[in-house]
């Protein structure tokens, strides 16, 4: 229940077991409501106090609801007809006024039959004189007091003009007319329908797509209609020549209804969620997580109180719904450190030559919010692949430098120039400054180190860093085959590593000091995201369809925390979001949450986040706040955060068993040795090798040991290059060394997805009797 | 259905005119139209809206209103000034009568008929007496400057609201004073913009309508000058108006060429409250709808591009048929064009001119469909004027292609075409004998030595035609009980034995010319004719009916065929009888004598008798699919009917000789393309 006065949530009131399909005032007591769900029951509310104040129980299926003032104790329903799959029928249903909560409703008898399930094809006349349903190309017409029923029926011929199929009706309030929606776009207003032949209507047409909802006005003198236009039509005295609009209401209009008083109208839309394409950022500014919004804005998310701070309309064009039009859309968003700058890039896909525009905003303080500084159209040839600006926080505005990679095998250094143009509002303006390219490989991603002194730029298999001053190529790191999917520089301690990880499935760790490579681990990172407050990097990765979330410093190979089995989806994308203020956490392997909190979007679009609370702890002011999201079907992620808290709290389930599991694993101190020193105090993997082996022989009977990291194992660079050289060699021997038959039995019983590691085994294996 | 060489002729400039005005019979089944050019047509609903009368027009003569008055005299007035009633037995002006007022804008007649009102470009409404005979000026009514573009009377004929520029006014029939008058203004941001009131209708509870050049239908309270309702129906001019008689219904007519209905509804069921609604939209036209009329199972409109719709309401309909019909008129019921078989020329009648035309040759042949390439083009030979304001009524080639006759109102001429080599000559025949003009139809006999002439009163006159140019009068016909409508149909026997002629009255009269005697009288029947023929071989008497039923009169048995009563025995296709448009010409086909050649606007058919009939659940128009199947199962699904809808607007049709066939066609686009330019409308998606 909302507020009208105030935009904000009143009320929620749960208590239906299953979707609730239909909300009624109740007519004769404007302080009650009746309420009708999947789970057969209706309930009568007092929505102010939220109480619950009856239960109907029904039985079947209710699929929509509708209250009548004429009716004195009974209500409509639409229920699925019993041995007939998929037809549905209009029932009354008489509500017993007997005392008590619980009461069984089962006098039910059948007003309409076959009318459709969606509660928008029925609507009730003039003072429940009438009823009317649509369904398909027939439309109903049935008389309460004369009992007579009128069938009308269009043409159910689609042509290339027209096709005469309903989509909602709607009653005038006063008089016997019927307005109805078609799916080409018509609306139909329907007069003198008791009579079976001398019926008429006439046709308003504005609408160019399916007419999503209609609703009259209290006194019937206009009509309001809505569709995928997003502009809700209000048509005067049914005229086709005099209508006034509401266009960009940012989405599809799903339904449209009137206050009482005819003051106000109301439209419920289509959700949303659009493909996010600008990745998740967010604003240094006001911390709300940054992205796509309505077509062509950027919405500004406040996650704290799950609300829509703003949307910012950088396409700055008339969104214009046509199917097969291709709409520019934004596609890179990134901010400056202290959130005054904002680029985006907006490119439309047209198959002969993409459109590109990079434009630059700057935080206008005054209006309090962005205002465009500079459009810089086809900033590259081809589509843009990354943006950064050079983080600086202590520094001024004139250092301030925005890198663009591009597919044009080319990155671009735009800078702040001093305007000259007298006639510009604006005293700075922004130009490009260099352009780099290497080899002519497609640059896919850039990054500037925390001190603002180094920039990389990673093209396919390469990476390059670059002297952020003078524009030298100071070095290059690759490690072929895989293509660079991610970089990021580490951050205050561990500022000196560069980390990259590529597709073919390892994540690198170059110290830019040695311009060598640290460490690398076998790891199929598909995100890659650094905490901008601490030294922490998340890397999720996707192996044997399910993401799994990987916490390291880039000092020390060795994760901190390791979550699996995230979730089913793959994940796209990660975000750290700064904390209002440190959270307190007991669990040493939640410390890196401290400061700031990961949020990481799906496949599916489901936004998620990482918690430390226990689940008891979540559920109990969660509950609550679940009810209201569901509820809250406008905000544009409320329903993906309502969806997704509740499977939060699964996962805080699945935690703690990793968690159990993982303890188990590590009561081999072998293991637990290998895994927890840093790899470059290690001795040498000979020597590591039979304790190692020696713990899996024992993990056979144990079981416990095959649930050894699979994909963790960080060795260091040196033994992967050793078993590199190596391996040719030990299959070639194999065949005489009795350990290593016995390992071939064991082997056997371990899964496909650890023969790689058992390789590596027999290669260490093999070190270990050259040894001798 | 046989294979024929065509000549696909679409070489007839016809422009049709724009209708200017409709004006339905009071009670009565009649539709009067007239036309930009002067023309006046009466379309006979009973005959399922056959055009049953044409006034051919007259350039001195303009038509701006129409009225029926007394039972069924025809009125007509025009910006000439004159008041002209026409006479509709002998389809010509009987009298006309000075208005005095200047040009006439609008006529109505009062309920009773028996006044007319006129509203003239002075600003006076004159009131004329409808006496037997002619019309006398009564008074004049109170009179301000300002054109009166339209007037009406109110249902018991004591006022007469009239339409001028920005204002409507009232007035009283007995005092002649003006007793209300209504500024109609339109004004958008102050500026005040001339607003026209193109139609107005005065219902008798007192309610004036009007429609004016900014697109409303507005809805006025007589007496106290309010306004009651308003609605804005285009952006376009909204021109022309008409009231049901049970005034229950309106049809307006737009300058977009769409037209509105309005219905006057219950607000509530049972409730006495009734309004104005707006219901049904149509859009038949492309240009300006002029005029538009109510009757009382047809919604009927014409517009300046020509058309004539008849859009019957569906709710009074008892069963879907023929009258369910929508109708589209654009060319007229009758021939415009004349053939010489033998000689292979085409003649063309304009309003004002003929044409004379040599049809192409080709000397190769081809398949089915095949377009094959002209050795000559067709060739203009000769274009024939008219002198005169007067426009042709009817015109004809003999079959030998030396003589052309063409009439109009006052004067019939013949000509003697004499073609040597390349050049051709052409020579009025002198001396025409005085015959009782003006002729309706023009029939030569197929050995060219004799011209027949329908005339007046049911009168038909033969010529002799003498060599090398000369003529002479043989003999007149009459039919023995008489009758005073004009014949405006002919047929001749091949053998030049027989003379067929239907007068107004349908009947058709049948006379032998060997001896010049009456031969018998064709059983009548109670619908317009609109084809008739005469076989070559059997001399069966082949007639095509309104109502699209098929007859054949045997003449020298003087009965129905055995075929004919067969036909009506067992009942034509549904699909053949629920063609909204008649035949216009019939032939024969001399080497296959079981054939029968028709074409109506949209189709060309060949009967053939020896088939059987198709039943209802047969498909009537099964050339498409007969070409796709198998010999054995094709002469199963053989029936009389063989049907081809490939020429459209087929205007005429004959058979050149045994396996040449000529097709006059008219695309619609091509004349479109010469009409004046339809408002700009913005379409969604261009």
């Amino acid at each position: 229940m909302y507020s009208v006065a105030t935009e904000e949530t009143l009320r929620v009131m749960g208590g239906h077991a299953d979707l609730v399909t239909g909300i009624q005032l109740n007519p004769h007591n404007h302080m009650q409501l009746y309420s009708s769900s999947l789970d057969g029951t209706i309930k009568l509310w007092d929505f102010m106090d939220g109480i619950p104040i009856k239960t109907f129980t029904v039985g079947s299926k209710l699929l929509a609801l509708y209250a009548l003032g004429s009716s004195e104790d009974s209500v409509f329903v639409v229920i699925p007809k019993s041995g007939e799959r998929d037809t549905f029928q209009l029932v009354s249903v008489k509500l017993t006024k007997a005392a008590g909560q619980d009461l069984e409703a089962k006098e039910v008898s059948v007003v309409l039959d076959r009318v459709d399930a969606s509660p928008k094809y029925i609507a009730f006349g003039r003072e429940g004189e009438y009823v009317a349903s649509v369904k398909e190309v027939n439309l109903q017409v049935y008389f309460f007091k004369q009992k007579q029923l009128n069938r009308f029926s269009l043409s159910a011929v689609k042509t290339k003009s027209g096709n005469n199929q309903f989509t909602c009706i709607a009653c005038h309030p006063t008089e016997d007319c019927i307005a109805t929606g078609h799916a080409d776009g018509k609306i139909r207003v329907w007069r003198n329908f008791y009579h079976k032949k001398e019926y008429t209507y006439s046709t308003l047409h504005w609408h160019h797509d399916t007419v999503m909802d209609l609703a009259f006005s209290m006194e019937g003198t206009s009509l309001l209609s809505g569709g995928v236009e997003s502009v809700l039509v209000l048509w005067h005295n049914q005229s086709d020549c005099q209508k006034d609009f509401l266009p960009r209401l940012g989405s599809p209009i799903e339904y449209i209804s009137m206050a009482c008083d005819g003051t106000l109208c109301c439209t419920l839309h289509t959700d949303n969620s659009a493909d996010v394409k600008t990745g998740l950022v967010v604003d240094p500014r006001t911390k709300a997580l940054v992205l796509n919004g309505e077509p062509g804005h950027l919405q500004f998310y406040c996650l704290q109180s799950d609300q829509q701070l703003f949307s910012l309309d950088i396409v700055q064009r008339q969104y214009i719904h046509q199917a097969g039009l291709n709409q520019a859309d934004l596609v890179k968003v990134a901010f400056s450190a202290q959130g005054k700058w904002l680029a985006t890039v907006e490119e439309r896909e047209e198959v002969t030559d993409p459109e590109l525009q990079l434009k630059l905003w700057f935080y206008d303080e005054e209006t309090q919010s962005f205002k465009l500084n500079t459009r810089i159209n086809t900033p590259h040839e081809d589509q843009i692949t990354d943006m950064c600006f050079r983080d600086m926080d202590e520094l001024e505005d004139d250092s301030l430098i925005l890198v663009t990679t591009g597919r044009d095998c080319v990155f671009k250094v735009w800078v702040m120039v001093e305007d000259t143009d007298p006639e510009a509002q604006q005293s700075v303006s922004w130009s490009c400054d260099f352009v780099g390219s290497y080899h002519n490989y497609q640059a896919t991603n850039c990054c500037f180190s925390e001190d603002g002194s180094l920039l990389a730029v990673s093209f396919e298999e390469t990476v390059t860093v670059w002297d952020s001053v003078t524009w030298d190529l100071k070095c290059t790191f690759c490690h072929p085959p895989g293509k660079i999917r991610n970089i990021c520089f580490g951050r205050l301690t561990c500022s000196k590593y560069l980390i990259g990880a590529s597709d073919d499935g390892f994540l690198c760790c170059w110290n830019l000091l040695s311009c060598a490579l640290e460490w690398s681990a076998h790891l199929n990172v598909l995100v890659l995201q650094p905490d901008p407050l601490s030294e922490h990097i998340a890397a999720v990765s996707w192996l044997s369809k399910e993401s799994s979330l990987f916490v390291f410093k880039p000092n020390e190979p060795r994760p901190i925390y390791i979550q699996r089995n995230l979730c089913r989806e793959k994940i796209q994308l990660a975000a750290f979001v700064p904390r209002d203020e440190p959270e307190t956490i007991g669990s040493e392997k939640y410390l890196w949450l401290r400061r700031s909190q990961l949020f990481f979007l799906t496949d599916t679009q489901e936004l998620m986040t990482l918690s430390t609370k226990s689940l008891q702890e979540r559920l109990t002011p969660a509950s609550k706040q679940l009810a209201v999201e569901e509820s809250l079907p406008v905000t544009p992620f409320s329903l993906l955060l309502g969806k997704h808290r509740r499977q939060q709290s699964q996962e805080d389930i699945d935690l703690g068993k990793l968690f159990v599991r993982n303890k188990r694993e590590q009561d081999s101190p072998a293991v637990k040795e290998l895994l927890h020193t840093p790899a470059h105090v290690l001795p040498s993997a000979s020597f590591l090798c039979p304790i190692f082996i020696n713990s899996l022989l024992i993990s056979k009977e144990n079981k416990s040991a095959e649930e050894v990291a699979d994909e963790v194992e960080m060795e260091s660079e040196k033994t992967e290059d050793d078993s590199d050289e190596e391996r040719d060699v030990t299959e070639m021997e194999q065949e005489d060394t009795s350990p290593l038959e016995l390992l071939g039995e064991t082997t056997c019983k371990l899964s496909k997805s650890q023969e790689k590691e058992l390789r590596k085994i027999r290669k260490m294996d093999y070190s270990w009797i050259s040894a001798f | 259905m046989g294979e024929f060489e065509v000549h696909r002729v679409r070489f007839f400039g016809l422009v049709p005119a724009g209708v200017r005005c409709l004006a339905c019979q009071p009670r009565g089944a009649r539709l009067a139209l007239a036309r930009t050019d002067g023309a006046v047509e009466v379309y006979n609903f009973a005959a399922n809206y056959f055009q049953e009368k044409i006034i051919p027009g007259n350039e001195a003569r303009s038509v701006e209103a129409l009225c029926w008055a007394a039972g069924d005299r025809l009125f007509g007035a025009g910006l000439g000034g004159e008041i002209a009633e026409y006479d509709l037995s002998r389809l010509c002006v009987a009298h006309s009568v000075d208005g005095g007022g200047g040009p006439i804008w609008s006529m109505a007649a009062n309920s009773s008929g028996t006044q007319l009102a006129i509203g003239c470009e002075d600003g006076s409404v004159k009131l004329f007496q409808v006496v037997p005979g002619g019309i006398q000026f009564e008074r004049n009514m109170d009179r301000r400057t300002g054109r009166i573009l339209c007037l009406s009377w109110h249902p018991s004929d004591t006022h007469i609201a009239a339409g001028s520029i920005d204002a409507l006014r009232v007035f009283n029939v007995s005092s002649g004073q003006t007793v209300q008058r209504i500024m109609v203004n339109y004004h958008v941001h102050k500026v005040k913009r001339e607003c026209i009131v193109w139609s107005i209708a005065f219902l008798s509870s007192g309610t004036v309508v009007t429609s004016d050049s900014f697109g409303r239908v507005q809805f006025w309270d007589w007496e106290r000058g309010t306004l009651q309702e308003s609605h804005t129906v285009s952006t376009s001019a909204v021109l022309s108006l008409s009231v049901s008689e049970k005034e229950d219904s309106i049809i307006v007519g737009t300058s977009t060429g769409a037209t509105y209905q309005f219905q006057l509804l219950p607000v509530k069921t049972g409730s006495l409250e009734k309004r104005w609604v707006r219901t049904k939209p149509f859009q038949y036209h492309t240009h300006d709808v002029r005029a538009v009329a109510h009757s009382s199972t047809a919604l009927i409109s014409g517009g300046l591009d020509a058309q004539l719709v008849i859009r019957p309401l569906m709710e009074k309909m008892q069963k879907k048929g023929y009258d369910a019909a929508l109708r589209k008129f654009t060319f007229p019921h009758r021939r415009l064009v004349s053939c010489a078989r033998k000689a292979r020329l085409l003649l063309f009648q304009f309003s004002q001119h003929l044409e004379l035309w040599r049809l192409g040759s080709t000397d190769e042949t081809g398949k089915d469909g095949e377009v094959l390439p002209l050795c000559r083009m067709p060739e203009h030979l000769v274009q024939l004027k008219s002198k005169g304001p007067e426009h042709i009524y009817c015109s004809c080639v003999s079959p030998c292609g030396s003589w052309v006759a063409y009439s109009t109102a006052s004067r019939f001429h013949l000509y003697r075409v004499q073609y040597k080599g390349d050049s051709v000559s052409v020579k009025k025949v002198p001396k025409v004998p005085k015959l009782l003009l003006p002729a309706y139809q023009l029939q030569f006999s197929a050995d060219s030595g004799r011209l027949f002439i329908a005339s007046a009163r049911g009168s038909v006159h033969v010529l002799q035609l003498l060599e090398p140019g000369g003529c002479k009068h043989l003999h007149m016909f009459r039919p023995p009980s008489g009758c005073p409508d004009a014949v405006y149909l002919l047929a001749v026997s091949a053998d030049g034995h027989w003379l067929a002629a239907v007068g107004g009255d349908w009947a058709i009269h049948i006379y032998n010319l060997k001896c010049f005697k009456h031969h018998c009288t064709v059983p009548t029947y109670n619908c317009a004719v609109t084809a008739l023929a005469i076989h070559p071989i059997t001399n069966n008497l082949v007639i095509a009916y309104s109502d699209q039923q098929l007859f054949e009169f045997s003449i020298p048995e003087k009965q129905y065929t055995a075929w004919s009563r067969m036909v009506q025995n067992s009942g034509l296709h549904k699909a053949w009888l629920e063609r909204d448009s008649p035949i216009t010409h019939i032939t024969f086909n001399p080497k296959n004598p079981s054939h029968i050649l028709l074409h109506d606007i949209y189709m060309f058919c060949v009967l053939d008798k020896s088939l059987p009939l198709p039943d209802n659940s047969a498909l009537l128009m099964n050339q498409s699919t007969l070409k796709q199947l198998p010999e054995t199962a094709r002469q199963r699904q053989l029936h009389a009917f063989k049907i081809c809808k490939k020429f459209q607007p087929l205007l005429f049709a004959d058979l050149l000789d045994d396996n040449c066939l000529v097709m006059v066609e008219r695309p619609i686009m091509d004349f479109k393309t010469q009409l004046p330019l339809p408002i700009q409308q913005k379409k969604f998606g261009t």
